[in-house]
């Protein structure tokens, strides 16, 4: 019983997108293109780092470390599209602000993912939902492009976050999986009968 | 649009301090930390002109956290330390950050005066219902059949309602938030604190630890189907008719704000301190 109940919450974490809304986002030139993928990288990079915080705060190691390298590369890839585009300093947001799919950016994860005796596996199926909510991101964003420039350059980054996709299933597949009562607590924090 | 150029004001990261938090993996003031830090960018503030009071739970860690001032008070007490601290130096921007234990129930006497005085601050709740920081007791705002441990049979007690009470009580501006929308939060604080007056601020912030179901909140919360009002009547009979889910701006009222008027002829700490001389 207990198992088909974890089944199924595994099942909700795989809804693609935080919030209901569907994406408006459009990119009328490359520097608005750019500034959208910065915005998604960076606020992903901080999110990691968020998340490592916390694990270390719990002394939750190996996921710490996990989380520390998601932001680690996070932030190369926000720190290559500055250089790209030859900005010195973060780009302004659109007027109206990112039009995210969801509640923040596609790889941005909500801080209620975590939990303390959570393992390296579950931080990877996080990662990887979040590169199938950018690649979808971008994928929209090649749908509704008006230039082939800025299609062409959308698509490409489809691309790259389909081979992001890749990469973590790979990972996936070096990590160990949970076992089934991974989060039981013999002294938990809140005693129920 | 097409003039995108890079952004010259602080970015959230700059308002966020070395020290990392302790709460629980999965809590939501996480969120609400990640909010402060994006809507001090967006007003457009320095660390060095902000200060953040709290008083004592989870929740009123936050200070430690930030890079602006800040005052980590006594329970109950941010509110009356924040009020002095805004007459004193009114060119500071003042928020006040504290859970439903810290606001409501101990220090719930400051924040009726606190309202009625419409000095010009924010006070932002983080509200999960429960006592988290002493492991769980029931607060005003916990619902009357929750059994725990602690409350077995549950209290029995009719809820706190914060936001009536706030504008029974004379705040100029109030909202409720969810802390799984962070950049949500951050909008509705950078509008509380560009109000002018009391701006009071109940974010929904999940307890995973004592209040798991509570994680089923980013399924019932939803936008508020009306626009803000001016009418603290109707947004009263508004909320105490809504099913405690509607996230927005729920009141923007435009009360005088209480500032009395500090420095030249007044006396400085020093000769005050003279005063208490042995």
């Amino acid at each position: 019983m207990k198992q088909a109940a974890r089944k199924s919450a595994a099942k909700k974490r795989a809804v693609p997108a935080r919030g209901a809304k569907p994406s408006t986002a459009t990119a009328r030139n490359m520097n608005e293109l750019m500034a959208y993928a910065y915005a998604l990288e960076i606020e992903a990079a901080e999110r990691y780092a968020e998340f490592a915080d916390a694990m270390e705060a719990h002394n939750n190691r190996a996921v710490e470390e996990l989380f520390r390298k998601l932001a680690r590369i996070e932030h190369k890839h926000a720190e290559q599209i500055l250089e790209e585009m030859g900005w010195t300093a973060p780009p302004k947001s659109p007027i109206g602000g990112y039009q995210w799919q969801g509640l923040e950016g596609p790889e941005t994860a909500d801080f209620a993912t975590l939990h303390y005796l959570m393992q390296p596996y579950h931080a990877l199926e996080i990662a990887l939902l979040n590169e199938k909510r950018a690649f979808e991101f971008f994928s929209g964003l090649v749908r509704r492009a008006t230039t082939d420039k800025v299609k062409r350059a959308a698509k490409e980054m489809a691309a790259e976050e389909a081979e992001h996709v890749r990469l973590i299933e790979d990972w996936m597949k070096k990590v160990p999986r949970p076992e089934a009562h991974w989060d039981v607590d013999l002294d938990p924090p809140r005693y129920v009968d | 649009m097409n003039d995108l150029t890079t952004a010259t004001a602080l970015q959230p990261a700059a308002f966020k301090s070395d020290y990392k938090p302790i709460w629980c993996p999965g809590c939501g003031d996480y969120s609400v930390l990640s909010a402060f830090t994006k809507a001090f960018a967006m007003v457009g503030k320095k660390p060095e002109e902000i200060a953040v009071v709290s008083g004592i739970g989870c929740s009123s860690r936050i200070p430690a956290y930030l890079t602006s001032y800040g005052f980590h008070g006594v329970h109950g007490r941010a509110l009356a330390a924040a009020t002095g601290l805004k007459v004193a130096r009114p060119d500071l921007t003042v928020v006040v950050a504290g859970g439903d234990g810290d606001g409501y129930s101990i220090g719930g006497n400051h924040f009726l005066h606190a309202c009625r005085r419409n000095v010009d601050m924010t006070y932002v709740v983080m509200d999960n219902h429960v006592y988290g920081m002493t492991k769980g007791q029931p607060s005003p705002t916990t619902e009357p059949d929750w059994q725990s441990k602690l409350s077995p049979s549950g209290t029995g007690l009719r809820v706190f309602h914060p936001l009536v009470v706030a504008l029974a009580a004379g705040a100029n501006f109030v909202a409720r938030a969810f802390s799984g929308d962070p950049n949500g939060v951050a909008a509705i604080l950078a509008e509380a604190i560009r109000h002018p007056g009391f701006s009071f601020v109940e974010v929904l912030s999940p307890c995973v630890t004592f209040r798991p179901e509570q994680r089923n909140w980013k399924q019932a919360v939803h936008p508020a189907p009306v626009e803000p009002t001016d009418d603290p009547a109707k947004a009263a009979r508004r909320i105490l008719t809504d099913d405690g889910f509607n996230v927005g701006i729920l009141y923007r009222g435009d009360r005088m704000v209480y500032a009395p008027p500090v420095g030249k002829g007044k006396k400085k700490p020093a000769d005050l301190e003279r005063g208490f001389e042995v």
